[in-house]
């Protein structure tokens, strides 16, 4: 397994070579809640390095303390050692340079799909007209294939709908990196491979920096560059990262025909069940 | 068919589903569980209200009974058989003079309403012929610059209810004014919130009629030197501090307990402060805002009747009132109409609010 160090482009086993920009980095990264019996150490001299444009997925057992980095790094939660920098620089709190998919949708549900992604599109660029910031979300909606619910509410939205407006309004923000706390993890089976073909589709195109949280082993093999396994908490870590090198685009067929598929699954699960 | 849906829109957003489905039944043919339906919703409500009048009825009759027992019992003891007779005979026939004061029967309090009613039609009548009678008057004197005689005869029992209505929305809409800025700003802040909470709950419980003395304090001062109608504004004020208690707690609830989804995404698209509470914050929190509203409404309402009664500001209160005190032999039965148009219109405000609600909210409440 290659080792990935700074200013040096990452060279994969099969040669991918990766842009050597840093994206996002995380040093020392430590969280602690403290408790009436004392501090309780989530995470401990966490460090993690994402360069641009990869998709990295985090995978580890339930309460390891994956959502608190993930939220740490979209500027949520405080953090309370190490930081965390984009592009060098060190992060102060939530801000639209890192786009956000939530595990539940988080529409509001007052609005059309189309203002839930106006509302974040507004935002990032005041000075569009109203017409281009339409243009901007109507175009992700479209992406997402909800060219005909522009103008529905999201609380008439099935889950699955809501949260194809989630990943447009991600999207829509034209953010660094791209952050997604078990996206699908509320979704049937179905649908949830429906919606990792459309954000990979999309994420194909736009090539931003992404982390996602999944419990899914296929899922985290089917999206990533690098699959981050993290220890078991307290004072969780990075165990283990697993390089996949599948060329993109990828499809389902061939990720699944594929002669190493089974191999990085082994090796995921082995690391799961220990 | 896109008819039905509309009529099916409307009458769910009023809180009177079971219309359509009576529509449906009647459409369609007639399927056991539609019927089933049909029964539970239009069968049941209406048998119950003809049993409640049935018990009713009963009741009077019996409490008529024992009233009109006792009364010749009281005269065979202290005037003899003779005169116990003649009061037998006397509540017989019916005369006023000596009828058992007592419940009304439901057929009583009906010919009571209409009694009302045609009571109404002779005072607006009085009042259109005063009117055209001062109207040549009326031009001149103001020409003159004196004031116009205006029509100072007895109100009918409608208009005490349009007086009533008027005071209640003033009221409520005083209570909305003051309670939703301030349960706001309260829910956004939790130390203004801890600072005013003892504020909220030793003013919360405090009974209408002490609000109304209150209030009396400070307006009898203030209106010292002007015309205006102090009945009505001591009232309307009265009916506002009493009810707006329910809407600032809900507002303050509301607000301060947004999901907090919502309120991450907030941060995330870095929303500014006008932006967070116009686009989020108050749309999450208006089911709980007309929650509290639709309790004020019906609180105003409630409390109007015995603040109008004490403030002796016209309307069904004082309505109510001059009636108990007036002992006429259908006093009684027309106490009971003003109760049941109260209820009525009790009832009526909140199917407003409830409407208003549907309309503006994201997620649907069905009336209950």
């Amino acid at each position: 397994m290659s080792t990935n160090t700074i200013n040096n482009d990452l060279v994969t086993e099969n040669g991918i070579v990766f842009p050597s920009e840093v994206m996002l980095d995380l040093k020392h990264l430590k969280k602690v809640y403290p408790t009436p019996k004392g501090d309780y150490t989530v995470l401990e001299d966490l460090n993690l390095q994402i360069m641009k444009e990869e998709f990295v997925t985090i995978i580890g057992h339930s309460g390891c303390g994956k959502t608190t980095m993930l939220s740490m790094i979209a500027g949520l939660n405080e953090i309370s050692g190490g930081n965390i920098s984009v592009l060098g620089n060190h992060i102060k709190g939530p801000g639209p340079d890192r786009g956000v998919i939530f595990q539940s949708p988080s529409l509001m549900p007052w609005m059309t799909s189309l203002q839930n992604v106006l509302l974040g599109v507004n935002q990032v660029f005041p000075h569009a007209t109203k017409s281009q910031r339409n243009d901007i979300a109507k175009y992700y909606l479209q992406k997402v294939g909800l060219e005909d619910a522009f103008n529905k509410k999201a609380s008439e939205l099935s889950q699955g709908m809501q949260q194809r407006v989630g990943i447009a309004r991600a999207f829509a923000i034209k953010p660094k990196v791209l952050l997604l706390d078990e996206p699908f993890g509320m979704l049937d089976s179905l649908t949830r491979g429906e919606l990792q073909d459309i954000l990979i589709e999309i994420w194909n195109k736009e090539k931003i920096t992404a982390v996602m949280i999944t419990h899914d082993v296929d899922e985290a093999i089917f999206l990533a560059d690098r699959v981050v396994m993290m220890t078991s908490g307290p004072k969780a870590k990075i165990g283990d990262i697993l390089n996949i090198n599948f060329e993109r685009p990828r499809t389902r067929k061939s990720v699944l025909e594929h002669n190493d598929y089974y191999k990085y699954r082994k090796h995921l699960i082995d690391f799961l069940e220990h | 068919m896109s008819q039905g849906i509309t009529l099916n829109k409307i009458t769910k957003l009023i809180g009177l589903g079971f219309l359509s489905d009576l529509k449906a039944l009647f459409a369609r043919k007639l399927v056991k569980e539609d019927f089933i339906k049909f029964l539970r919703k239009f069968v049941v409500p209406i048998a119950s209200i003809f049993l409640f009048i049935g018990l009713w009825h009963l009741g009077a009759k019996s409490l008529y009974n024992t009233e009109a027992n006792y009364k010749i019992e009281k005269a065979l003891t202290e005037r003899g058989q003779v005169a116990a007779d003649e009061m037998k005979a006397c509540i017989a026939s019916g005369d006023v003079s000596c009828q058992p004061n007592t419940l009304p029967s439901p057929a009583q309090v009906w010919g009571s309403f209409q009694t009302l009613l045609e009571d109404h039609k002779v005072i607006s009548s009085d009042k259109a012929a005063f009117i055209e009678k001062t109207a040549a008057l009326n031009e001149t004197r103001v020409a003159e610059g004196k004031d116009a005689i205006v029509y100072t005869g007895r109100p009918s029992f409608v208009d005490q209810i349009f007086t009533s209505l008027k005071t209640v929305f003033a009221g409520f809409l005083l209570a909305l004014f003051i309670a939703v800025p301030i349960g706001v700003v309260i829910g956004l802040s939790k130390t203004l919130r801890s600072s005013v909470n003892w504020l909220i709950q030793i003013f919360k419980p405090v009974s209408p009629v002490v609000w109304l003395l209150l209030v009396f304090m400070i307006v009898k001062t203030l209106t010292k030197n002007s015309n205006s109608d102090s009945a009505f504004i001591i009232s309307f004020i009265s009916v506002g501090l009493c009810s707006m208690w329910a809407t600032l707690v809900n507002t303050a609830m509301g607000v301060s307990s947004v999901d907090k989804d919502y309120i991450n995404v907030a941060k995330v698209l870095k929303l500014g402060a006008f932006q967070k509470v116009f686009k989020v914050i108050l749309p999450s929190s208006l089911p709980l805002i007309f929650t509290g509203l639709r309790i004020t409404l019906s609180v105003a309402w409630m409390v109007l009747i015995a603040i109008e009664l004490l403030a002796q500001s016209p309307g069904l209160g004082s309505f109510v009132w001059e009636e108990f005190q007036n002992g006429a032999i259908d006093s009684n039965s027309k106490i009971i109409v003003a109760m049941f148009v109260i209820g009525g219109i009790g009832f009526l405000l909140d199917r407003i609010m409830l409407t208003i609600q549907n309309m503006v909210s994201f997620n649907k409440n069905d009336g209950i």
